[in-house]
């Protein structure tokens, strides 16, 4: 069956090489949970190539400002002011408009607000550490935030996790799922990180860190830093089924 | 030389890391209302139609822990093989979940509805199912995999049909424990290693 249409096709297969191997001895914990056998690979089906759409009404007005979503008094977190911003696109380079972001980060000390992190660290009363956002019609996305501290983590002796940024995003397929860490330009320990390590491709490891990005930062206020995120596409021809309801 | 091929690549993933849960479930996390309501607190609302049913399980590590600081999410049609979105889908069904191994027991559970069948774009009937992904320290890279149910007719699925090792097939299938209720535990190694899918 053709169709004179371009239609919307399967996910490009995932390049598992240009992802972080699942077993790491040097992060010990992927160590008991990574899979040993090999994974099922099939063609995708709806299961996959549909996903959660989530729309703006789920937002809060200070959902992406995380200096001021958790601030009791209105006066902001500590630490040094950045603006993160950046574009979702797929893998052709088609920007992915209206898809949810989620972040999580340590304070400016390199804690985080739960009750399993246990750093000398003090918490910053205005400061919860979560934000969430959604993307614009042209893909792009912005949260302003303080620049996360390095902290230390039990692995091997002596562990530092470099400055970083957790991030979610969903697509519009579950199979697009994804959530990964942003790092900043310059910061000695990425190098020295068994948890970027598990990236074994240098040039993608560079896609992980952000540059600083002068153009965007607002004098006399705030720091940027670029973060663009590519996501799995869908293959497009003359040449797919057509798909009911799809 | 050749033209340049001009797609890009996969932003790689990388660990959601101990503290996933307070970006993804920070209510549950601890961190209060900084939401309304974490996201995909449940799969369907009062009214969807179809058989409700609660899935639990536990997510094992390769000694045999059922550690306590996955997160998952699943993503289903309705009862008639309809997703969120598509014409005629139920509206009372969100086919989004997001929900955790209990920080105490290690127990998860998701609450639904049973899904309806979906057609593969060759034509294939697949049978029903819901998709899981996991994330968690320790988890470089998100896991999928599906829920099949032990009381349907999963003989002709298309993805089962593709596991070489027969034995692996059960590894994919919730057993029901109780009317209404069916237990799925994902064990990322050993003998009872879930099939996860690259797809
Ligand atoms: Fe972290």
């Amino acid at each position: 069956m053709t169709s004179t249409k371009i239609d919307l096709g399967p996910l490009v297969p995932r390049r598992r090489d240009m992802h972080p191997v699942p077993y790491d001895p040097e992060y010990k914990t992927s160590v008991p949970r990574s899979p040993r056998w090999s994974l099922l690979s099939m063609e995708s089906t709806p299961s996959e190539e549909t996903g959660p759409r989530f729309g703006h009404s789920v937002l809060g007005p200070l959902d992406n400002n995380l200096i001021l979503n958790w601030s009791k008094d209105g006066t902001g977190a500590i630490g040094e002011r950045v603006l993160m911003h950046g574009r979702v696109m797929d893998e052709f380079g088609r920007p992915v408009p209206n898809t949810l972001i989620e972040i999580w980060q340590a304070n400016a000390g390199g804690r985080y607000r739960h009750v399993k992190d246990t750093y000398f660290a003090p918490l910053d009363p205005n400061f919860g550490g979560c934000g969430r956002t959604i993307t614009d019609d042209e893909g792009r996305y912005q949260f302003l935030t303080v620049r996360p501290g390095a902290y230390p983590w039990p692995n091997r002796g002596n562990d530092w996790r470099p400055m970083h940024i957790h991030i979610s995003v969903f697509g519009h397929s579950f199979g697009q799922r994804l959530i990964t860490q942003m790092y900043f330009e310059g910061d000695p320990l990425i190098d020295r990180c068994p948890i970027a390590a598990t990236i074994k491709s240098r040039s993608q490891l560079d896609r992980l860190v952000a540059p600083l990005d002068l153009s965007m930062s607002r004098p006399l206020d705030y720091l940027a830093y670029k973060f663009d995120i590519v996501l799995r596409g869908r293959r497009q021809s003359m040449f797919e089924n057509k798909l009911e309801g799809m | 030389m050749v033209q340049s091929l001009d797609t890009l690549i996969e932003t790689p993933s990388q660990t959601g890391g101990p503290y996933v849960h307070i970006g993804c479930i920070p209510t549950f996390a601890g961190l209060g209302a900084v939401y309304p309501e974490d996201l995909g607190l449940r799969a369907i609302e009062d009214g969807a139609k179809g058989e409700i049913i609660t899935l639990t399980g536990e997510v094992v590590d390769g000694t045999g822990w059922a550690f306590r600081d996955a997160l998952l999410e699943s993503w289903q049609p309705d009862a008639a093989g309809k997703f969120a979105g598509q014409v005629g889908a139920d509206p009372k069904v969100n086919g989004f979940a997001r929900f955790a191994a209990d920080k105490d027991t290690g127990l998860w559970s998701l609450r639904t509805v049973k899904p309806g069948r979906v057609i593969t774009r060759d034509g294939r009937l697949q049978a029903p199912h819901i998709s899981l992904w996991i994330a968690a320290r320790g988890i470089n890279i998100g896991l999928h995999t599906r829920v099949y149910f032990d009381d349907e007719e999963n003989e002709s699925d298309p993805l089962l049909l593709r596991i070489e090792q027969r034995n692996r097939v059960p590894t994919l299938i919730a057993k029901k424990t109780a009317p209404g209720h069916y237990r799925f535990d994902i064990h990322l190694q050993g003998p009872l290693e879930t099939v996860f899918l690259d797809i």
